[in-house]
């Protein structure tokens, strides 16, 4: 059966163009902010000279939440034989790694690369694999709360329970904050619809929520700022976009510009360098945004100095 | 499609062939609407994935993980048969519970096996290059193994009983048969089968994720659906063929959605996946209906 079968693979391999290359990415939901590190990819092999119908095939597929799916799109990779293989998040890319030791994978808004076996350090470690994390230093944004907040005592943290790099962020948030006598509530939400619960359970135990990279809580922000407007609880975000959808700052990386970082790495492996010889990559460059609406809704007001060195302020 | 591909989608194929068998027996056998596929399927990989990690043999995992599958069908059914609480309802409550559960268990949402020791590592080359065609062969010898033994099952005096109290449980409890008992056996068989794919999927798919249990019980009832509109037969041995063939196929449609270029080229995309399989379902719910009237439209005319 097995030689019965092999041509029929050869065949759909030297299908492949030699001088055009092949990058495949495939997500494991689509939301906003995964969407956005997509286009910043593109964007990036685009300004690279890797033009999509010229001299580049682009795939995209999407897992809709579905594991079983993933694995499938990952097999699908493995056999098409990309130049690049991209997952974005963490199941995705775990995914293309258990298809495929050959074909270069490079994950994106992967909190914790290490945690997730992606790789075995972030240095560059051999293999098949390398990418860029979202994973952000908490420091500067519990210092960017202190600022606003400045006698704070207790921080909210609403997330998924089932997502594992908002449980990585958590535990961090607690080895952080509660040497310095600060108590973090978490408020889990299983689902968007859990969210406005959450944070009404958290009324009058905190005073300011911190949000992270949560896939549900980034998918619902604007649930989650109603619930914040209601019980005047501030919002304090880490990713750019849910600044400009109802936090009253947000000092992050934002998901574009991650992409454009992801989609650097990619270029280098398409021309030539061995994914293996790259090491694994956090964010750049943060951005702080301050949102005076939002503050004013939600009872803050937003020191002059915070506002003086935000890269945007959104009236 | 490449082989690879091909493969992949059997891999997976042959994985949902255990849930089939499993859901084979609480939705037809036993006549028991039975959800719990959803929290049993990601708790038998959690129990497995952190026996690996705790260093337990593999294959001892892949047994836990299974047992934990039979433990939550006696969950359900203990639900049902003391409780009172509807069927239905029972399963649902076993599953949302379970998410909590696995959570617990895993003590994270993801654990990684990527370099873990597996039941399929020893058979794997350094390089890796024959993991595409070793993944699926071990878990055939599984589902055929499975496959078998229930088969040998139905055949027994138990077996038979369980099959009595599904098709009329009245009728079988005149005959001196404790439907409890059928019940609850034939609960835990079905929900260790369905942890049994989970300890295999996260051995063969890169890890346990809180996630993978979504959906379970749909591909699972697809399977069933699908496989028993094409092989129509009132023998054991070919319904539990059936419903492992159906859930390859199913994989195997989901491998040409995804490879489909026509389809793509006039603008359906992969975010209409979950639409493509609903109507596949669909069609091979009413393909019987379809062949019926046709045949009853022949012999009228004759």
């Amino acid at each position: 059966m097995l030689s019965l079968l092999m041509p029929l693979s050869l065949s759909s391999l030297s299908f492949a163009d030699n001088a055009k290359k092949h990058v495949a990415i495939t997500a494991i939901v689509e939301h906003p902010a995964l969407d956005q590190a997509r286009q910043g990819i593109i964007d990036e092999l685009k300004d690279a000279g890797f033009i999509e119908g010229e001299n580049l095939t682009l795939q995209f597929q999407s897992a809709q939440g579905n594991s079983a799916t993933a694995a499938q799109i990952a097999k699908k990779y493995a056999g098409d034989n990309p130049d690049v293989a991209i997952g974005i998040g963490t199941p995705s890319a775990q995914a293309l790694l258990a298809s495929t030791r050959t074909v270069p994978i490079v994950y994106t808004a992967v909190t914790d690369p290490v945690a997730a076996n992606l790789v075995r350090s972030w240095e560059a470690t051999g293999g098949n694999v390398t990418g860029v994390s979202d994973h952000l230093p908490l420091e500067p944004q519990m210092d960017l709360v202190k600022m606003i907040i400045p006698d704070v005592k207790s921080i909210g943290f609403v997330y998924s329970p089932g997502e594992v790099n908002s449980t990585i962020v958590l535990k961090q948030l607690q080895e952080i904050l509660e040497p310095q006598g600060i108590k973090v509530v978490a408020a889990p939400a299983q689902r968007t619809t859990d969210i406005s619960t959450a944070v009404k359970s958290l009324q009058g135990r905190v005073d300011v929520i911190y949000t992270s990279t949560d896939n549900n809580v980034v998918s619902a922000y604007e649930s989650m700022y109603q619930a914040a407007v209601q019980t005047k609880i501030p919002l304090i975000a880490s990713d750019t976009s849910s600044s400009e959808r109802g936090a009253v700052a947000a000092l992050g990386g934002d998901y574009y510009g991650m992409g454009r970082q992801t989609g650097k790495l990619v270029v280098r492996i398409l021309n030539g360098e061995k994914a293996g010889d790259i090491a694994s990559e956090k964010p750049q460059k943060t951005e702080l945004y301050v949102n005076l609406k939002a503050a004013q809704q939600q009872g803050v007001t937003l020191p002059e100095e915070v506002i003086k060195s935000a890269t945007k302020v959104i009236e | 499609m490449s082989l690879i591909s091909l493969f992949g989608a059997l891999e997976v194929g042959l994985i949902y062939g255990l849930v089939a068998l499993g859901v084979l027996i609480s939705f037809r056998i036993l006549n028991f609407p039975d959800l719990t596929a959803d929290g049993s399927f990601p708790l038998g990989g959690a129990v497995c994935a952190v026996s690996i990690i705790a260093g337990v043999n593999p294959w001892l995992a892949t047994l836990f993980g299974t047992l934990a599958g039979a433990a939550a069908g006696f969950v359900t059914a203990w639900l049902h048969v003391s409780l009172k609480i509807m069927q239905l309802l029972a399963s649902i409550l076993v599953m949302i519970a379970l998410y909590s559960v696995n959570l617990r268990i895993m003590g994270a949402p993801n654990i990684p096996l990527i370099w873990e020791p597996t039941v399929i590592t020893p058979f794997i080359n350094e390089d890796y290059s024959n993991q595409f065609w070793v993944k699926p062969l071990m878990i055939l010898l599984f589902v055929i193994a499975a496959k078998l033994l229930l088969d040998l099952f139905f055949a027994s005096r138990a077996g038979l009983a369980t099959r009595a109290t599904g098709a009329n449980i009245r009728m079988s409890q005149a005959q001196g048969i404790n439907t409890n008992k059928m019940t609850y056996l034939g609960m835990m068989i079905s929900n260790a089968l369905i942890a049994l794919g989970g300890s295999l999927y996260v051995q063969t798919q890169g890890g346990a994720d809180i996630s993978i249990g979504v959906g379970t019980i749909v591909i699972g009832l697809a399977a069933v659906i699908i496989g028993e509109t094409l092989i129509t037969s009132k023998k054991m041995f070919w319904i539990t063929f059936s419903v492992i063939v159906g859930a390859i196929l199913y994989r195997l449609f989901i491998a040409l959605a995804l490879h489909s270029g026509p389809l793509q080229s006039i603008g359906i995309g992969a975010q209409d996946l979950n639409f493509i399989t609903a109507t596949l379902v669909v069609i091979a719910l009413v393909l019987p209906q379809i062949k019926a009237k046709l045949k009853r439209r022949f012999k009228g005319r004759r």
